[in-house]
């Protein structure tokens, strides 16, 4: 069983200044989820009347991206390869002081406490992440473009994104290159998504520069924090397919 | 009884969705853009939906709570999608996959739905990969195919062990794609809360903003729920934490009829409680009972040591280990259906057999699939007299080919190698059959209110096959609501805007801000999570795995005494007009307590043990099936409808019954 200090972004709407707040709980199980350790400090909070700590979640099994804590200075916690909700207590130590924040981006303005608004990635994905077919009926059969299995096993990986936003929160310049390399990666790398392609990268990078992201500096951070390891390549990616769509006018 | 009337069109089987089609009414494109539609939760059959009616040309406003459409729960499925390709030429087909989902389910299911599932399914297939979803593939380039519990064709496609994920980012983008042309207006972190009838029909709903707390108005010519399954009723469940039965709730309470609500699917593969504070609970994906072998000891006094710590598995003799799927369903062996799989981990557990401090736990265990598939390897590679060690290291290797992702996961959450000690694994409820009752046009029984998906109770009986639960959202999104909900929109192409400044709107919307008032305004002691804690309890220990007359008598009870003590004594902090989690959540456990009452009522009134119902009164008492679940066909051949009067307590049951001429009815067996 653990004691613990919380230091939490406390943020009572957008229009608030925000502060640190600092918070006990005591008799935390190593078991716990980190987000189950929260669910017993909103207990206490809600018991004494107060506003307990607004932050997203949903899923709770690491897949819908809904969860967004930099805790201690990283994007979704001290493990690897997981989201916050996969976090669990037995990363810490009893007397431990853990800091828990949102995800600081210009472009992902707070909406309250640690949720911030993600509309920017929305946006993103309107200007381009799709392929245009029409989804009521008639298209060919399954099989009757072949895929080969590397390029559909990349297009997977690259497909695997969450949208948690962990990449721009890491990154020193608050880029958005990851995310949309991969969407942009997983399209080009399926003869479905040819058509578009160059339509498509230009769009959707368009559109993340309108939203205030910055740009790539190739540190890698957002490689290391992204709870699904999506790869660098897939910004080396979008940035062969951006150059060769300008290219072509 | 004239009140139900399924509408299945006349006809063979095979021909009565083409049929049906090729007479219904349509609407001219020109008309379509006048006419609105609402649709409510965003995820495989809601997206699906919300896609193909902006893409045929009507005006759409989709909903979600969540911040975007790609967070709904559908996300999490994790296996593959089931449809009648036969790519593999192992003899499948529509009639095969229909006869299966049937079966599977136990004989509860409408025939017509079922059937034209099957029929749409191969098209699903051919629609998601020119969306660009990257299904898996072998070396040649085309689909692989995988084979899931309850069946003997391979006809399961999948993305890795992310298929609901990718299919729900498919549905998104084809989403976005109309979210771009101005199709569909999309309103994400905005909640239903309730439905709006005008002259009897449904004509628009009444929305709370998440974030800025407003109460909304908004109408259409039609209204399509699509919001998921309700089991979140048993407050733990491998449900996301704000999936809610709220909106299906809402309309029940407006006329529209719940059916079947006790079909329940309790899968037998997640990851055990831990402790008093946990959230919610994780599935483990069937496929892993293809390679793992579950077992308890044999011995009572080694279950205890165990269940104290002062025993481990592996020091187990494998003569004092009780493989009691092996033992019971030579046959299936650990290959069982989920529901008879899940009863019978409860019966060892509350023998006293669990595995871990709780007492509810059994193994499933690897070490044996490590030796053989590490022997073959040894084999393929050439080496000979391989050591013990040697094997094993190898066999491990193939296991964390095919389910790493799922080793993984597993030793996050218990903080235990599952290569070097067996998984602990215990059932949780996961997924709901019941639901709103809808005829075969997916319209519920209230005019211009449709259900689909996970919501609706339609297709999967009282059981549902793996695989089969991504296939029906997409089924009815992308294939049958879009044509089904034309022939009721062709009699409302003068109809024009529907206004929201009526008196209907008017009172519904009192009612809604009545109820949000009187949650901020209750000056009670307790938390909405303490109820929902409670409520869950009871469903769990009452109205669970099996269930009996006593039991549920005691639950309906224990129910409408929790239910009086939420509203006496919640407590909802903060205001109305701001982001408000605490006050969200009151909204959807106030309905889960109503829920939970027909629920248990529902389980009561079926005395049969079918599907993922099981009456302890109804079991096989002589003969090779003794003590196995006893349906009966006689007397609940049927579909409990219920109607709403005013309270749970009072609900009016119809009975739709159902006619099998496609298919013989016939005792499940996995002996």
């Amino acid at each position: 069983m653990m004691n613990l200090t919380l230091k939490i972004w406390r943020q009572k709407d957008a229009n608030d200044k925000g502060q640190m707040v600092d918070y006990k709980v005591t008799d935390i199980s190593e078991h716990m989820s980190f987000l189950e350790m929260m669910d017993v400090l909103n207990e206490q909070l809600v018991n004494s009347g107060d506003q307990p700590v607004a932050f997203d979640h949903d899923c709770r099994e690491g897949i819908c991206g809904m969860c967004s804590l930099y805790i201690n200075g990283e994007a979704h916690g001290p493990d690897r390869g997981i989201t916050t909700c996969q976090l669990h207590m037995r990363m810490f130590n009893d007397g431990d002081t853990i800091t828990i924040e949102p995800w600081r981006a210009s472009a992902f303005p707070v909406i309250k406490d640690l949720i911030v608004d993600r509309m920017s990635f929305e946006r993103i994905q309107q200007a381009g992440g799709f392929i245009s077919v029409n989804t009521s009926g008639n298209t060919q059969d399954a099989n009757a473009i072949p895929i080969s299995k590397h390029a559909a096993d990349e297009a997977m990986d690259a497909a695997a994104c969450i949208g948690c936003g962990a990449c721009v929160a890491t990154c020193k310049n608050s880029s958005a290159m990851l995310f949309v390399g991969a969407k942009v990666s997983q399209y080009a790398l399926l003869p479905q998504g040819q058509v578009e392609a160059a339509d498509r990268v230009k769009n959707m990078v368009e559109q993340m520069d309108l939203e205030g992201f910055g740009n790539c500096t190739n540190t890698g951070a957002c490689e290391i924090e992204c709870p699904k390891g999506i790869s660098l390549e897939n910004i080396a990616r979008m940035n062969r397919e951006f150059l060769s769509a300008s290219l072509k006018g | 009884m004239a009140i139900l009337d399924s509408k299945v069109p006349k006809g063979p089987i095979k021909d009565k969705w083409t049929t049906y089609k090729d007479k219904i009414n349509l609407v001219n494109p020109a008309n379509k853009r006048n006419i609105d539609i609402i649709v409510v939760g965003t995820g495989l059959a809601g997206g699906s939906a919300a896609a193909t009616l902006a893409e045929l040309g009507y005006n759409v406003k989709a909903f979600a709570y969540q911040d975007s459409p790609r967070r709904a729960h559908s996300i999490a499925a994790q296996g593959g999608i089931n449809a009648a390709k036969n790519y593999m030429g192992d003899g499948d087909s529509n009639y095969r996959l229909f006869y299966d989902t049937v079966k599977g389910g136990d004989y509860r299911s409408r025939e017509a739905n079922v059937y034209r599932l099957a029929e749409v399914s191969g098209n699903i297939i051919d629609q998601c990969v020119a969306q660009g979803v990257p299904f898996a593939r072998d070396y040649g380039g085309l689909l692989d195919n995988r084979s899931f519990g309850g069946v003997l064709v391979s006809r399961t496609f999948y993305a890795k062990g992310q298929t609901g994920q990718q299919l729900l980012l498919g549905a998104y983008s084809a989403m976005n794609r109309q979210i771009a042309r101005g199709k569909i207006t999309m309103y994400n972190r905005h909640e239903m809360l309730d439905v709006v009838k005008v002259d009897g029909k449904a004509r628009g709903i009444i929305t709370r903003n998440l974030i800025t707390g407003e109460i909304e108005r908004h109408s259409a010519h039609a209204v399509v729920i699509a919001s998921g399954g309700y089991g979140n009723v048993y407050f733990l469940s491998t449900n996301a934490m704000g999936s809610n039965a709220t909106a299906a709730w809402k309309i029940h309470k407006k006329g529209a009829f719940f059916a079947n609500p006790c079909f329940t699917q309790i899968h037998p593969t997640c990851i055990p409680r831990s402790g008093d504070y946990q959230s919610k609970l994780t599935l483990m994906s069937e496929s892993l009972r293809n390679d793992g072998r579950i077992w308890v000891p044999a011995r009572i006094e080694d279950a205890k040591a165990i269940q104290q710590g002062k025993l481990k598995p592996t020091e187990i003799a494998e003569e004092n280990r009780d493989y009691y799927l092996e033992r019971r369903y030579p046959a299936f062996g650990n290959l069982v259906p989920r529901d008879v799989a899940s009863r019978a981990a409860k019966e060892r557990c509350d023998a006293g057999y669990g595995v871990n401090a709780t007492g509810e736990a059994v193994y499933l265990d690897f070490a044996y699939a490590f030796k053989r598939y590490g022997t073959e390897q040894a084999k393929i590679h050439g080496i000979k007299n391989p050591s013990e060690a040697e094997i094993i290291k190898l066999g491990q290797a193939i296991i964390e080919e095919k389910y790493g992702n799922l080793f993984q996961m597993y030793e996050k959450i218990i903080a235990e190698n599952p290569y070097e000690t067996p998984m602990m694994i215990y059932p949780a409820t996961h997924y709901t059959m019941g639901g709103v009752w809808v005829d075969y046009n997916l319209m519920t029984t209230v005019p211009g209110l449709y259900c689909i998906g996970e919501a609706n109770f339609s297709d999967h009986g009282a059981n549902r096959l793996g695989a089969s639960a991504l296939m029906q959202g997409l089924a009815d999104g992308y294939f049958v609501l879009p044509y089904t909900i034309g022939d009721y929109l062709s009699d409302d192409i003068r109809t024009g805007k529907i206004p929201t400044d009526s008196p209907e709107f008017e009172a519904v919307e009192k009612e809604v801000k009545e109820q949000l008032d009187f949650f901020i305004n209750n000056k009670g002691t307790k938390s909405v999570d303490y109820f929902h804690k409670k409520l869950g309890k009871i469903m769990w220990d009452k109205v669970g795995m099996a269930r009996n007359e006593k039991h549920l008598k005691e639950a309906i009870a224990e129910i409408k005494q929790v239910r009086e003590d939420f509203w006496k004594e919640v407590k909802v902090p903060g205001a109305l007009n701001e982001m408000n989690v605490e006050l969200e959540k009151a909204g959807r456990v106030a309905d889960f307590l109503e829920l939970g009452e027909l629920f248990a009522l529902d389980a009561l009134n079926r005395k049969e043990s079918c599907g993922g119902h099981f009456r302890d009164e109804s079991v096989e008492q002589s003969g090779p099936q003794k003590g196995e679940a006893l349906r009966d066909d006689i007397n609940y051949k049927y579909v409990s409808a219920w109607e709403y009067k005013g309270k749970p307590s009072e609900a009016v049951l119809h009975k739709e019954q159902l006619e099998f001429n496609d298919i013989e009815l016939k005792t499940r067996s996995y002996k």
